[in-house]
């Protein structure tokens, strides 16, 4: 029955993404389960850093599928991430041809007669050999499937979202001049979103919606020790500990799992065998973005590695 | 339909309850879904119902209270056999020889079928017919509180109340000790049907007493608000803010494209030889509002101006440029207050400064002309909020007149009725011939509408 093998499948999904270094929730391996089996996009929210662009490329590496990524900004059209027409090539096989026009149009005498001839020839230029397949059609495209990443989607306009409904939903496309191209396999499709703006409801009711937020600490602990093995295991509860601390602080930019991963890699670097205040001071800079927010956190660097070492040999 | 499938569909019902919007598509795909995950493992079917049915950060946490609250009904009936059975157990051991007797010669087959299940003591069953009950009355039509009453009795009827009432009295006459054990029980039977009544007016009633309770406020005068609704009041301006800001904040290309670009075009195209395979047009130039507001806080205006302002400052990605003024007879500038304190501390911050004094437009007008005229350009949308009661002093309009000029709009909210302007000492006649709108402002409603016009000449 599937209602048994949901389970392990689940845990399967975690293993297997954690085996490419993405140490995921259970919520985060039930939506990639779920858009597997009822074949719809998910749409991963939450704030930058923890992860969201990362859950594509892990899921790609562990199905051994390509990932085709679409970088979303502003101004964003179906030009570039749909198709395009080639028109320097149209232009030029129409400058050579012009020549075989004649022998095409040689037993025609009259223009009508003439007409009727290169009707027959059909659409050439505006044929498959003339299309420049973008990320979204390149996506279509692959026998095997493939996992594609539309990245950043808050950042496109408004108009951007309607033209991906008909991809999101059916996995087609529509070309007015060939008609509707559909997918040979089914792409994995994630779309990722920093809330910078609203989603449209249209776009967000095609999607598994999946809402990414900082990690607990005992799973922070173990991304950490998979990106970064050579951290000791006293070190890393310490500086995932006072990671935490730091989050409860009112910051402009909290620093999220990128931030820490980043840090635990200048600790090995800097051969740290334990948190200090020298030390820390010395790297905030790695974790915190702004002026304001290191000033903000400077004063209560001292308390946090207490209560970090607190937690440590409680914990 | 399954008892599953009906099971489903009740929690998408209590779903909406909670303000969560369900959409039959969306229920169809949570369906699938559910099918695919089964129903044994509770926390991947939250997970599940989250993956699918919520679309933001709010709706989450909203529909996993909703989860809780809806599949905490059928746990506590799971739990039961045993519960009982240790109670049975303990009852057992005292009340075997009277229960007994009781039963055996008194409890005879003419009782109606609730009657004996209340006397044998079976919760399971007396749970399951309240439920079944409960879905033959549609206790998920529940809407409003008031109804609480109406569910219960077509529950209890549904149960078969009337069979019972002549039950009760055939064994007062007969067996006064056993009737009074069923009436006991009754009074129980009723004690658990309100209670499943108020779980089903938590469930499935939330948004609708909501929207009606919003719609009472939209439209109550803004200056005459109780002060336990003053927290409410704000969170619907927070709304409305939120709503505007959807409306208004998305840039609208298409309607921006103006003429072709045929320089921006030629230079594009020089690859081709001139020829425009790409063209270039112009963009129409819209600029994004700039507001400047007055907002007399003396008396009875300041509730008004304070819901003003809150709404006014929430509106960042709408609003390019606000710079608030308060003035009861001298002006101040308040958009930093407003800006970095929270708004309870602020408008406190402001009345203390300015608030509460009698109204002086006259020499307010002359402090904004002194200090702040050159923040009006002709991009700027001024704003004055007031009853323009000028307490008989000179009204100063010459200097409104100057705003007027200097400014794109000037737009008087006034928060009484348009039948009390030009009584008393109000200056509003006066005034208004400068104003390229007046407007009552006195109900939530209202101020929406203002604010939304405003806004929608920029767009």
């Amino acid at each position: 029955m599937a209602e048994q093998n949901a389970s392990t499948a689940i845990e399967a999904v975690e293993s297997g993404l954690a085996a490419q270094g993405y140490i995921a929730s259970r919520q985060i391996a039930t939506a990639v389960y779920l858009s597997d089996k009822i074949e719809k996009p998910i749409l991963v929210e939450g704030p930058a850093g923890v992860g969201k662009t990362e859950l594509a490329k892990a899921i790609a590496a562990w199905r051994g599928m390509k990932m085709i990524r679409l970088q979303c900004y502003e101004g964003l059209d179906e030009a570039k991430a749909l198709y395009e027409w080639k028109y320097a090539k149209q232009l030029l096989y129409t400058q050579i041809l012009k020549d075989k026009l004649g022998e095409v149009l040689g037993g025609a005498q009259t223009l009508q007669a003439a007409l009727a001839q290169l009707h027959d020839f059909g659409d050439v230029f505006f044929s498959k050999e003339f299309v420049e397949p973008r990320p979204l059609l390149q996506a279509l495209g692959q026998p095997g499937g493939c996992v594609l990443l539309i990245d950043e989607i808050d950042k496109s306009d408004a108009e951007f979202e309607s033209l991906l409904l008909e991809i999101l939903s059916d996995f087609q496309v529509t070309i007015p001049e060939l008609g509707t191209v559909s997918a040979i396999t089914p792409p994995t499709v994630i779309l990722t979103s920093n809330s910078e703006r609203d989603l449209g409801d249209a776009l967000k009711r095609r999607c598994l919606h999946l809402h990414i937020g900082f990690p607990e600490q005992r799973l922070e602990e173990r991304i950490v020790e998979s990106r970064v093995p050579g951290l000791s295991q006293t070190l890393r509860r310490q500086m995932v500990g006072f990671i935490h601390e730091i989050r409860s602080l009112d910051l402009k930019k909290l620093p999220s799992v990128s931030e820490t991963i980043d840090w635990a890699r200048v600790l090995v670097l800097l051969q740290a065998a334990e948190l200090d205040t020298e030390i820390v001071k010395d790297t905030l800079n790695v974790l915190l973005k702004y002026e304001a927010d290191i000033e903000a956190a400077a004063p209560h660097v001292t308390t946090f590695i207490a209560k970090a070492a607190r937690s440590n040999v409680f914990g | 339909m399954t008892p599953v499938r009906e099971n489903l569909h009740r929690f998408f019902r209590a779903a909406r309850g909670a303000g969560v919007h369900v959409s039959p598509a969306e229920s169809i795909d949570a369906m699938r879904a559910v099918a695919q995950v089964g129903f044994s493992d509770r926390v991947i079917l939250r997970d599940t119902l989250l993956l699918t049915l919520a679309k933001s950060q709010d709706e989450k946490l909203a529909l996993g209270d909703c989860f809780d609250l809806f599949f905490s009904q059928p746990e506590p009936n799971q739990d039961q056999p045993d519960a009982q059975r240790d109670e049975d157990g303990s009852q057992d051991t005292g009340n075997t020889p009277s229960s007994d007797e009781a039963g055996g010669d008194q409890q005879p087959d003419n009782l109606g079928p609730l009657a004996q299940m209340l006397l044998s003591q079976d919760r399971n069953a007396i749970a399951a017919a309240i439920a079944s009950a409960s879905g033959a009355a549609s206790l998920s039509d529940i809407r409003y509180s008031t109804q609480r009453g109406l569910f219960s009795g077509r529950i209890l009827d549904a149960m078969g109340l009337q069979r019972l009432r002549d039950d009760l009295d055939d064994l007062t006459a007969t067996n006064p000790a056993l009737a009074e054990r069923l009436r006991t029980a009754l009074d129980a039977l009723r004690e658990a049907v309100r209670d499943t009544v108020s779980q089903g007016l938590a469930l499935y009633a939330r948004e609708e007493a909501e929207n009606l309770r919003n719609e009472i406020l939209r439209n109550a005068p803004l200056a005459r608000i109780e002060r336990r609704q003053v927290a409410e009041m704000r969170a619907l301006i927070r709304q409305i803010a939120r709503r505007l800001r959807e409306r208004y904040s998305k840039p609208r290309k298409r309607q921006r494209r103006g003429h072709l670009d045929v320089r921006r075009t030629l230079r594009r195209n020089a690859a081709w030889g001139g020829i425009p395979f790409l063209t270039a047009w112009k963009r129409k130039h819209r600029d994004r509002p700039k507001i400047v507001a007055l907002c007399d806080v003396s008396g009875s205006v300041a509730q008004v101006s304070d819901f003003f302002l809150l709404l006014i400052h929430s509106l960042h990605e709408v609003v390019d440029d606000v710079r608030s003024f308060a003035f009861s007879s001298n002006l101040i500038e308040v958009s930093d207050i407003l800006e970095k304190k929270s708004p309870e501390e602020a408008m406190a911050e402001i009345m203390a400064k300015v608030g509460f004094g009698s109204s002086d437009y006259g020499s307010a007008l002359v402090d904004f002309e002194s200090d702040f005229m050159q923040a009006l350009t002709p991009q700027t949308t001024v704003i004055v909020l007031g009853d323009a009661r000028s307490n008989n002093l000179d009204p100063r309009a010459d200097i409104l007149r100057r705003i007027s000029e200097r400014s794109k709009r000037l737009v008087w909210l006034n928060p009484e009725g348009r039948l009390a302007w030009g009584f008393g000492d109000s200056e509003m006649p006066r005034y208004a011939t400068f104003c390229s709108v007046v407007r009552q402002c006195a109900t939530a409603q209202q101020l929406e509408r203002a604010v939304s016009d405003i806004v929608a000449t920029y767009q």
